[in-house]
């Protein structure tokens, strides 16, 4: 997949310190996004974009991802994950992708997994970090083309991502 | 140099079953975020891919980005078609690439 040249520059901490930010903001607030204007979370402009990278102008429905992480992080260097999708996993219909997004994290686009029908199940575990309390948010992509996704909050104690 | 990996995969598992296939291999997953002493940024390496197939049939993938922390564990799960060998292979940001292979006996 090849990654938008805003992202790229977005990427860049300089970018945002330039104060650049004020004006990616204004084109982020173009795109049909409930995240670009939702502040609670503290989400990232890195996450809008990778969000926007998954789903393009699809608006993904809120069902069938279930992400299990703790309530809260002690330590954000390994936060273990389990993601499952709820899908058949039949050749007519499976999930395709699953994307696993940080809204706070310096790079959002945390793992993406790739699944056949031969999976048999939707489902991954592993480890991830957190540089601080954030949302983590799952987006699956199925065979259809339609995308669901899930999220949940994690309280970090120690954040990790070795930016400091 | 290849890095040290490890596939845990059940005993044994019938036609048809789904199971479980855990791995870990280690590795820094340097993030690319960090400084040294002197200031100096401490260049990204990370498993950016990983590939399971089975019987050389392809059944997971993922790219990882530099979220994934040290050390990286993944579980995911297959279908079993009938016996064969799983074949996992990891690849950094320095182009190791680092192959195990694990049979499982069904029956």
């Amino acid at each position: 997949m090849t990654r938008h040249w805003l992202m790229r520059l977005i990427d860049r901490r300089e970018f945002l310190l330039a104060g650049g930010a004020t004006a990616a903001a204004a084109v982020v607030a173009g795109v049909p996004l409930s995240f670009a204007e939702d502040d609670a979370g503290g989400r990232s402009l890195q996450f809008a974009w990778a969000f926007r990278n998954v789903v393009g102008e699809a608006v993904p429905e809120e069902a069938q991802v279930t992400l299990d992480l703790p309530e809260i992080a002690e330590n954000g260097n390994t936060v273990p994950y389990k993601i499952e999708v709820e899908s058949p996993m039949t050749e007519a219909d499976h999930v395709k992708k699953l994307h696993l997004l940080s809204t706070a994290n310096p790079q959002a686009a945390v793992a993406t997994f790739h699944f056949t029908p031969q999976s048999g199940k939707a489902a991954v575990a592993g480890r991830m970090r957190l540089a601080k309390t954030q949302d983590v948010v799952a987006v699956a992509e199925t065979s259809g083309g339609k995308f669901l996704m899930g999220k949940r909050n994690v309280k970090v104690v120690i954040g990790g991502c070795g930016n400091e | 140099m290849a890095a040290k990996a490890r596939i845990k995969l059940p005993e044994s598992a019938k036609i048809g079953e789904i199971i479980e296939v855990k791995a870990l291999i280690s590795h820094v997953m340097e993030t690319g975020n960090r400084k040294d002493g002197q200031g100096n940024p401490i260049a990204r390496n990370i498993i950016h891919t990983f590939t399971a197939t089975f019987a050389g049939n392809p059944v997971f993938s993922a790219e990882f980005g530099s979220g994934i922390s040290a050390n990286p564990f993944i579980a995911f799960f297959m279908t079993v078609p009938g016996p064969g060998e799983f074949e996992l292979t990891w690849i950094d940001d320095q182009g190791v690439k680092t192959v195990e292979r694990a049979p499982l006996k069904v029956g």
